[in-house]
């Protein structure tokens, strides 16, 4: 452990624990708390990965969760974050994106041909000749993406996880910290979240080599300790922005939704690099970095530094290094006025500052692996451009680097806040914050410390009074005296490697050409660079790019705006956002029998329904076949525990269903059915099913599975409009039903009920109470699949019951189950047209030949007066029933297969089937009106292109074709 | 996730409510000509602003009008049909 500095206040490793791991093959050693780049710089390791693009050799950039160029794999998880997430005894780590170890990348080399990849490289090569793409899609496929994806990775699922509170606070640095206790201390449930291990932020590490601040964070860190009110989640980051303050936070154990009444951001600054020549040698980083490295966990960054700085941070951060006991070689200040607070400070120190100059290039060391010097020249602020006449070369092992922030304002731009750039900080700052979003410290361009605890408790009483109580009007802090960022702290040099995006290894001259190529919109060079598009998300390149931009379009940078910034701010584990199903389905009480005979399930709106109860080794067509057959020779039985089940009670039942139905219902028997048929406001038809009168004042309507619920939904609405005297009660799950059909329908159910089940007592279209199998049950009777059919209505719990009594008694019937795919054949035999199957969003009642089920005279209905409009119209087209020829055997027809007469088309196949009983293809077509009559011919063209003859009949197909 | 107000159950997540289109008043249609109902049946005005419109709470089975700006997304104020000279203010 070359690199650890004595003990250090507030430090966050415990030395007397220590963990022993492995990175690339080699043992190392760490205390307990360090992370992983923090154990490896301690012990000298400087070489903790390679960068994306050149395979550039990579080391400690911020220490802040965006070192992406340092992502490692322990073999089972992949592109872990070495800057921040802790090292854990036993790991046995590698890093990803290198050819044969970090040491000797064998793809090392891209780095040395990187003039020939220009920007936009990839995006122009390899279109020409077309045939050679395969290979060179493979060559690409190897070298994009970071890290493998394990596909034995153990599957874990993370709970999701709600909370509530009065006020979110994302950051616990000073200032967030401040506001979390002033709105707690009003006696507000306070929530605060950071993405770091330990609160404080900048306040634990931005000391100037003076420690005293730490127990300033004591003070506050035990306030809010004792606040019960206020709950911490470290270790998290508030990951996105959604409506009403909904705001995800994301740590290892998962998401937490954290729904708030108001948001205060308190999310600080990200550190921006300075761009020079080979600003991305290891050993080359960040002032915060730096920070970090010597205050969390006590480690060196280097013996003998050069700090090039372009605000007044860097002095800061040459205090904080001779603190460490680093030398330094010389402080190079890109500014022409030097720091008045701090140059004479260093100074004194006996540290060399030059004033007005800049770091050249960095110079690497033989092996490339970190810094052994840097080249100095003086530097023209104005123009932007090393003067190198009197450049000179300073030995060092490494640099620390400031220039400016950026805010982390991902949250604030994706509530909707309206961001301007604010010159004296030189930065971008709220301007208009929504409803019950706060903005506080650095991110709302507030930075000396004194000023963002103000800001932070103005932030909290400006929640305070959102939140309707008392609480002071502070007046907004402002930032005054030098800015803390510099407007353009760019080197140019002829050479290039000068990286503005380290994720992607994007030099300043890359965005020249992009400009040049006329990609000079941000949106556009962001794509076309592909800057900010890499891991960190542009968290340190994005402000740069933006000035760049600004320079070359000769603009100011308000008028370049920023990228889009969308959830979520941080890479998130797939993983995390996975989970349950949240699409509810619903079972029949038959759903087990039906699953241990055999069913193959579909579903059908919300419903799973059985389909069909193929035999072994059975296919799908003889299946239906086989069930259709039964139903014709003797019986069959079916769940049809999923249709719509609604009653309406009340004195206006009738009156409701005259108003939303086509038909007449006033005059309707007691035990009697009518068909129903519901339109929408436009004359299109929407549903239909069958409505039975129980009593005067109850009716019980069955429709359809898979439009049930927006047809209650839609009752509802009008008897919210029309306030009739009546209950609607959906009973859909309350009821189950089975319809048993065919020849033997009637004997077998006779076994079961003392009901007279004679035709002449209970006809076809009536409704009956009565018990079978002891079972209370409404019985329909309807001929929807067969002439002979009942419709056992009964409670949902009791279906099974009845359905096995129905089995039983059955047996010597050959009664059999069929599914609802056979439905759907043996409802087309019988010549019925379904809504939403053999209509569309278009179809009027005239064009399926519904006139019957119109009563046009009714004072109202859905839809009527829409029809008085249409029926002065000819039809367009017209529903028909037909048949193909006798024993066809060409190519089957599919539905929607259009009607063709030449180059017209006429129309289109909605239903078609062969049916076995029937021996003959047959189904459901539209056709032009000229068409409609039984013994016309029309031409179906297939999907070969052939074309394919069709007669129209008559229907029931039974019937005409049987005669049956 | 978006919070809307129902007037019967209070505030509750979007995912519970289903959009009806927006409010309007259907013309007299014993009286209107042809022309007049074909434009209230097909024409919508999508220009963005302070809209009625229709919203239903699944689980309760209840439709209700939210006054809504369907520029900022702002829902004002959520009442029953018939029922807004009470004002339930939203979000404020």
């Amino acid at each position: 452990m070359i690199f650890r500095t004595p003990k250090q206040a507030g430090e966050w490793v415990n030395r007397t624990k220590k963990i022993n791991f492995t990175f690339e093959g080699e043992a190392f050693s760490a205390f307990e708390g360090d992370t992983i780049s923090s154990a490896l710089w301690a012990a000298g390791q400087k070489v903790l990965g390679r960068s994306f693009k050149y395979h550039r050799a990579r080391g400690v950039l911020s220490l802040a969760n965006h070192d992406v160029n340092v992502l490692v794999t322990d073999g089972i998880d992949t592109n872990i974050r070495a800057d921040v997430v802790e090292v854990k005894e036993g790991m046995v780590l590698t890093a990803v994106n290198t050819s044969g170890g970090v040491k000797k990348d064998k793809n090392s080399y891209i780095d040395s041909i990187s003039p020939l990849l220009p920007v936009g490289f990839y995006y122009k090569a390899f279109h020409t000749p077309r045939r050679l793409f395969p290979f060179w899609e493979s060559v690409i496929r190897k070298a994009a993406g970071l890290g493998i994806v394990n596909f034995d990775y153990p599957r874990i699922l993370k709970r999701k996880t709600h909370s509530h509170c009065d006020v979110l606070v994302i950051g616990a640095g000073p200032t967030g910290l401040t506001a979390a206790c002033a709105a707690a201390e009003a006696g507000l449930e306070v929530t605060i979240v950071d993405e770091n291990r330990q609160l404080g932020g900048s306040l634990g590490y931005n000391r100037a080599g003076d420690s005293s601040v730490v127990s300033q964070l004591d003070i506050l860190l035990a306030k809010a300790a004792n606040m019960p009110n206020i709950k911490v989640m470290a270790g998290a980051y508030a990951a996105g922005y959604y409506p009403d303050h909904l705001i995800p936070v994301v740590s290892d154990s998962g998401i937490n939704k954290v729904r708030a009444k108001a948001v205060i951001v308190a999310s600080g600054a990200f550190e921006q690099p300075p761009v020079f020549r080979y600003n991305d040698l290891p050993g080359v980083m960040l002032g915060s970095a730096v920070q970090r490295l010597i205050y969390r966990y006590a480690v060196k960054p280097f013996n003998n530094g050069i700090v090039v700085t372009a605000n007044d941070y860097g002095y800061r951060v040459a205090l904080d290094l001779l603190q460490a006991g680093t030398k330094i070689a010389a402080l190079v200040d890109m500014r022409q006025t030097g720091s008045a607070a701090y140059s004479a400070v260093l100074a004194k120190r006996g540290v060399k500052v030059y004033i007005g100059h800049c770091v050249y290039e960095a110079i690497a060391s033989s092996d490339k692996s970190g810094v052994r010097g840097a080249v100095i020249c003086a530097y023209d602020e104005k123009q932007n451009i090393a003067l190198t006449d009197n450049k000179f070369t300073l030995e060092c092992d490494g640099v620390a680097m400031s220039a400016g922030w950026a805010p982390a304002g991902a949250l604030l731009y994706q509530a909707g806040t309206g961001m301007q750039f604010d010159y004296d900080v030189e930065q971008f700052v709220p301007s208009r914050l929504p409803n019950g979003m706060f903005a506080a410290g650095k991110v709302n361009g507030v930075f000396e410390l004194e000023q963002r605890v103000r800001d932070g408790v103005r932030a909290a009483n400006d929640a305070i009074r959102h939140l309707g109580l008392q609480a002071p009007q502070n007046e907004a802090e402002k930032h005054v005296g030098i800015s803390p960022s510099h407007p353009y702290p760019m080197v140019p040099h002829p050479k290039g490697k000068n990286f503005v995006d380290f994720d992607e290894d994007i030099q300043i001259k890359d965005f020249v050409n992009a400009a040049k190529e006329g990609f000079d919109n941000i949106e556009l060079m962001k794509r076309f660079t592909t800057v900010g598009m890499g891991p960190s998300q542009g968290k340190h390149s994005n402000m740069n790019a933006i000035r760049i931009l600004a320079k070359i379009r000769d603009l100011p940078v308000e008028k370049i705006g920023t990228t889009t910034s969308r959830p979520f701010f941080h890479p998130t584990p797939i993983g995390h956002l996975g989970g349950r199903g949240f699409h509810s389905h619903r079972l029949t009480s038959l759903h087990d029998w039906h699953q241990a005979n055999g069913a193959v399930f579909t579903d059908i709106g919300a419903w799973k329904r059985a389909a069909y109860y193929p035999a072994a080794g059975q296919s799908k067509e003889d299946a239906i076949q086989t069930e259709a057959l039964a139903v014709r020779k003797t019986a069959g039985i079916i769940d049809g525990s999923s249709f719509g089940k609604i009653e309406i009670h009340g004195p206006d039942a009738a009156l409701f269903l005259e108003r939303f139905f086509t038909g007449v219902y006033t005059d309707q028997k007691v035990g009697s059915c009518r068909y129903v048929m519901l339109l929408d406001e436009s004359g299109v038809v929407v549903d239909d099913g069958i409505a039975s009168r129980l009593a005067d004042d109850l009716f019980y309507l069955s429709i359809g599975t898979s439009n049930a619920a927006a047809v209650y939904r839609e009752m509802q609405r009008s008897q919210q409009m029309w306030q009739l005297n009546l209950g609607l009660v959906n009973v859909t799950g309350a009821f189950g039903a089975i319809n048993i059909a065919g020849p033997a329908a009637r004997e077998i159910l006779s076994t079961l009920t003392d009901l007279d089940l004679s035709y002449e007592s209970f006809p076809m279209s009536s409704v009956r109470e009565s018990q079978v199998a002891a079972v209370e049950t409404r019985m329909i009777r309807v001929a929807f699949v067969a002439d002979n059919g009942y419709e056992l209505h009964a409670p949902m719990g009791q279906i099974p019951y009845l359905w096995n009594a129905l089995i039983a008694a059955g047996k010597k019937h050959a009664l059999r189950p069929f599914g609802s795919d056979t439905q759907r054949l043996l409802r087309l035999e019988m010549g019925h047209a379904m809504p939403g199957v053999d209509t569309d969003g278009l179809t009027n009642p005239f064009e399926i030949g519904a006139e019957w089920a119109i009563k046009m005279s009714k004072p109202y209905f859905i839809g009527q007066r829409s029809l008085t409009i249409l029926a002065k119209r000819p039809l367009r087209k017209q529903l028909v029933p037909f048949v193909l020829a006798e024993n066809y055997t060409g190519e089957m027809p599919m539905d929607c297969n259009l009607v063709v007469d030449g180059r017209d088309i006429l129309g289109r196949v909605t239903s078609i089937s062969y049916s076995k009983y029937l021996d003959r293809c047959i189904g459901f077509a539209y056709v032009t009106p000229s068409k409609k009559e039984a013994g016309s011919v029309f031409q179906i063209r297939v999907d070969s292109g052939a074309l394919v003859a069709a007669t129209v009949i008559r229907t029931p197909f039974i019937k005409t074709l049987k005669g049956a | 996730m978006k919070l809307l107000t129902c007037p019967m159950n209070g505030t509750r997540p979007l995912s519970e409510f289903v959009f009806g289109g927006e409010y309007r008043q259907a013309p007299d249609q014993d009286t209107c000509t042809d022309a007049e109902w074909a434009a209230y049946v097909h024409n919508r005005s999508g220009a963005p602003g302070d809209k009625k419109e229709w919203w239903y709470h699944s689980p309760s089975g209840t439709w209700f009008i939210a006054e809504r700006n369907t520029l900022t997304d702002k829902v004002t104020r959520t009442y029953l049909l018939g029922q807004n000279n009470t004002t339930q203010e939203e979000g404020k």
